[in-house]
């Protein structure tokens, strides 16, 4: 079959002596390396890098990027990512030689604008949230969740409580039960109600002295507000366990409500998802912990305090569970973090507002040509099923997402939450123009309109892309992992 | 101040005051409290947030600075400070690329057709990181080296089913409590193996296993800067049945040095900070991990494979993902998500930019400058090495005066000195630790020495 050639590999621009730095040369006497590093330790066989000039490397990355979608292309209505624009000063300001060039070991002393610049988010992290002390070590969300659960079995543990158990709705993220299991507990799922809230009567039914904590994302994975959340912390409490909060949702209540208020004793929050940090095409994220005061103790050491008009990082803590990773945690990111609380200040409700007020606007244009499985207000973002265009043209949610990417757009999050047959869930975030979601509503509908009047193509989709549709199954029966120089392939793949 | 009725314009907002009662309309409602009824009047935030007012970008950008500015960073203090975070040359290019708004502003590759540039990097970045380190197969990272080490160990358990972990106590106090707390509710138990004269001695590693212990932890360069002896360290872990676990704070170090692959190691953790990275006080970095073929249904972690489209067209996706939690809930290999997928994009355009006799030739310089510092350092009266082993760009000295002391003393000189051990190692109270890597010229060594001279003798 003729076809188009494979993207070059950056392996496959190599020519054997091209380099895209320029080395000193070393300036100090002359002493054999074998001297210097012991005998029998020289590296024998050069590491099989790619040797490119500077051209050649600058080409090959300038057009990998441009064979990748971001928010500065165009719309990313990834349900449960908040992809929220990503503003510009906020990255001059990670790249300030004083915070850049700044070695994480540097004595406190000589780090104080680092240690108040953490200090002030902090309280801002706690204002907004309603809790009390932050912990800057976990570097993404589920991080943060290993930690609060580990903030919580240390708390459980100090009143010599020994609970086994953590409670998760059906609809929560798979990090939750995972982060569970990480902490060596046992997860219990508990269903979702008729109207998309977690099941109450079946929270009594294995709420018990053996819990020791429920993890709730409010607003939840269905982008719906948990309306008896009040009464479900009530139940959690009342059997001696704590809440969790994933906070990954944050983005629908800054400034409306504050988990803390809600009953909440631990919560993460995505600082790249709802305070605007890049994510990186998948990290680096930062997924710092804010806690009530009781759980403050058990903190990962060191914490940022402030003595007299001094910052320290404070090592001394008796009760603490230890680090989670080396040094501050993901300070480059909470620079940027800082600086949008910094741009909005008290405004940041308006962020919320706009959020959910964007989605419902969404869901208003997109009700009547999808099943929506749980049709209440939503908050930031909502779950759209895609089981009438499965049921009566049989095309499938992903062929949907597929063919979206024809139109220009990034997919909506698919077939999660795993609750809803098919489902679609989408997030326009606030940082979308009215313009922007009516051609996304414009470009769905006339999806929809596909799968009826030519499922084929729907199903054929993306024909547009740079590549058209990847054969997964093929990739994990015979993993292909990396690039092998030629003497080292045996038979051809 | 924001009323519920009122609407203020901000730059990061396009909604329009008009637009929005026109949106309202559509949906039907009346005001935006209508779109927040569903959350109970007790828990609702009936008060302005109490924060700062917001800034417009000039100001911001003067109050970063000021606060930036209070900082002693590495271009004001010549910086001869490493312990696990190193100062390395980072080519403009590095981050030009990287930084693009095309990489930067993406999310996790979910729809690979559109993701091809991501995905693609990713899988140079696995190569290239298998290349370095000898080994069979790469993720495509981790958070930073000390949980990278971490989530090693609770695979070599999972590997072996073996409960026990034995650490050097020559990996990095970091590492080290970063390991403690991962494994402190998964049933696994760790032993710390004192050091000997700054290394891990493999006779002491056969006295400390046995049939229980799931995987020898150690690093190399380890915290003193001291290579470690890795192939009898991987015999003597091999010969109990244990996993050889590496951790690499300083991966440049594999340029001139024989790769733990190439010794036996079963599992290679790190942090590839140094790899093209900026200091950024301590992140974002992000975790190195390879391992052989034959456990990589094990491993943790997004894993980029290649494979081919409709037409036969080579293209990259996400693979083996019945690994991990979205797919397995509570019975992954473990519950990471999102990673650092940006410094693995500026690690790999570090690697390419150095390419195969760039990285070695760098790996020399360093290798050779810090010869030179130690050499010199070692002849003032007073100073000596706290250790014989032979190191990479870092090494311990002992000093005639408190090494905190000293640091002050040198920060007249503009410098910013060693570190002072006793922070992580009480007993070694006069130690300390020095780094020169090839950002350091001659000149600047050759200041450090004399000012260290002057240092210890006031």
């Amino acid at each position: 079959m003729k076809r188009r050639a494979d993207f070059p590999l950056i392996f496959e621009h190599s020519v054997p002596g091209r380099i895209a730095v320029a080395l000193p040369e070393p300036d100090v006497p002359e002493v054999p390396l074998e001297e210097i590093v012991g005998g029998g330790r020289l590296r024998r066989e050069p590491a099989e890098l790619p040797e490119v000039s500077e051209l050649d490397l600058v080409r090959h990355y300038t057009r990998l990027s441009q064979r990748n979608y971001a928010i500065d292309v165009g719309f990313y209505p990834l349900g449960s990512c908040t992809m929220k624009y990503n503003p510009k000063v906020n990255e001059d300001a990670a790249r300030l030689p004083g915070f850049a060039r700044l070695h994480p070991n540097t004595p406190p002393e000589l780090a104080q604008g680092a240690l108040e610049l953490l200090w002030r988010l902090e309280a801002m992290l706690c204002e907004i949230s309603g809790m009390d002390a932050v912990t800057f070590q976990p570097s993404a969300g589920a991080h943060g969740e290993m930690t609060g659960l580990m903030l919580i079995r240390a708390y459980l543990d100090d009143r010599g409580e020994r609970r086994t158990r953590v409670i998760v709705p059906d609809s929560a993220h798979g990090t939750n039960p995972a982060s569970a299991a990480m902490c060596g507990f046992e997860v219990v799922t508990v269903p979702s109600d008729a109207r998309g809230n977690i099941d109450r009567a079946a929270l009594r039914r294995v709420a018990d002295g053996s819990v020791a904590a429920l993890m709730l994302t409010n607003p939840n994975t269905l982008g719906l507000f948990e309306e008896h959340v009040v009464e479900v912390a009530e139940i959690i409490h009342g059997v001696g366990g704590l809440m969790y909060l994933d906070g990954a949702n944050f983005n629908a209540v800054l400034g409306i409500t504050r988990p803390g208020d809600q009953g909440f004793d631990v919560m993460h929050v995505n600082v790249h998802k709802t305070f605007s940090t890049p994510h990186g095409g998948g990290g680096p994220g930062a997924g710092p912990v804010a806690v009530k005061r009781a759980l403050e103790p058990y903190l990962p050491a060191p914490t940022v305090e402030r003595v007299g008009d001094r910052f320290v990082l404070q090592e001394d803590r008796p009760k603490s569970i230890g680090r989670v990773r080396a040094f501050n945690g993901n300070f480059g990111i909470f620079v940027r973090a800082y600086a949008y609380l910094r741009a909005y200040g008290p405004l940041l409700r308006q962020v919320s507002e706009a959020a959910v007020l964007n989605a419902n606007y969404l869901l208003a244009k997109l009700r009547a040509h999808f099943d929506v499985p749980y049709d209440r207000t939503c908050m930031h973002e909502f779950v759209l099923s895609g089981r009438r265009q499965k049921q009566e043209h049989g095309v499938r949610t992903l062929d949907i997402a597929k063919r979206l990417l024809d139109y220009g757009y990034h997919a909506p999050t698919i077939y999660f939450p795993l609750i809803v047959d098919e489902a679609i869930m989408i997030e326009p975030a606030e940082t979308e123009s009215r313009q922007t979601l009516d051609a996304f509503a414009e470009a769905l509908i006339q999806v929809a309109e596909e799968c009826r009047t030519d499922p084929d193509l729907v199903r054929g989709a993306p024909h547009d892309t740079v590549v058209t549709r990847l054969d997964e199954v093929a990739a994990a029966r015979k993993p292909n992992l990396r690039w092998r120089p030629k003497a080292e392939v045996g038979s051809p793949a | 101040m924001a009323q519920a009725g009122d609407w203020h314009p901000h730059r990061y907002l396009p909604m329009t005051a008009a637009e929005r009662a026109e949106m309202l309309r559509a949906t039907g409602r009346a005001s935006v409290e209508e779109l927040f009824t569903d959350i109970p009047e007790a828990v609702r935030l009936r008060r302005p947030l109490a924060l700062p007012p917001a800034l417009a970008e000039p100001e911001l950008l003067a109050h970063l600075r000021e606060l930036a500015e209070r900082n002693a960073h590495a271009d004001r203090l010549v910086c001869f400070l490493g312990g696990g975070a190193y100062d390395h040359v980072v080519p403009s290019v590095v981050w030009h690329l990287a930084g693009r708004a095309e990489f930067y502003t993406a999310y996790t590759p979910y729809q690979a057709e559109v993701m091809q540039g991501e995905l693609q990097a990713g899988y140079e970045y696995q190569s290239m990181l298998c290349a370095l380190t000898g080994m069979d197969v790469a993720n495509a990272s981790m958070y930073d080296g000390a949980s990278a080490t971490a989530e090693a160990a609770v695979m070599a358990r999972d590997l072996t089913r073996r409960d026990e972990v034995v650490v050097s106590a020559a990996v990095h106090p970091h590492y080290r409590r970063t390991l403690e707390t991962y494994v402190r509710h998964l049933g696994i138990g760790i032993r710390t193996l004192a050091h000997t004269g700054g290394v891990t001695d493999p006779a002491s590693v056969r006295d400390a296993i046995g049939a229980g212990t799931a995987a020898v932890v150690v690093q190399s360069p380890n915290v003193f800067g001291c290579l470690e002896d890795g192939a009898a360290l991987a015999a003597a872990a091999h010969d109990a049945g244990a996993l050889l676990v590496v951790a690499v704070t300083e991966p440049l170090s594999l340029g001139l040095i024989e790769p733990p692959g190439a010794w036996g190691a079963d599992i290679v953790a790190g942090e590839g900070q140094p790899l093209g990275n900026h200091l950024s006080f301590g992140g974002p970095y992000l975790g190195m991990l390879a391992t052989r073929e034959a456990f990589v249904r094990r491993m943790p972690g997004r894993l980029v494979g290649a494979t081919t489209d409709r037409e036969g067209r080579r293209g990259f996706v996400l693979t083996l993902q019945t690994r991990e939690q979205h797919i397995r809930r509570e019975k992954a290999t473990s519950n990471i998500c999102t990673n650092e997928a940006l410094n693995a994009l500026a690690a790999a355009i570090y690697l390419a930019a150095l390419g195969k006799s760039g990285l070695r030739r760098v790996a020399e310089l360093n290798a050779r400058r810090a010869h030179y510092a130690r050499t010199r350092l070692a002849a003032i009266p007073g100073v000596r090495p706290a250790f014989d082993a032979p190191v990479f760009n870092e090494f311990t000295l002992r000093l005639p005066v408190p090494p905190d002391t000293l640091n002050a003393r040198l920060r007249d000189h503009g410098i910013l000195g060693g570190l002072a051990l006793h922070r992580w190692y009480p007993e070694l109270e006069d130690a300390w630790l020095v780094c020169v890597t090839e950002a350091r010229t001659r000149a600047q060594i050759d200041v450090l020495v004399d000012a260290v001279a002057a240092g210890v003798a006031a």
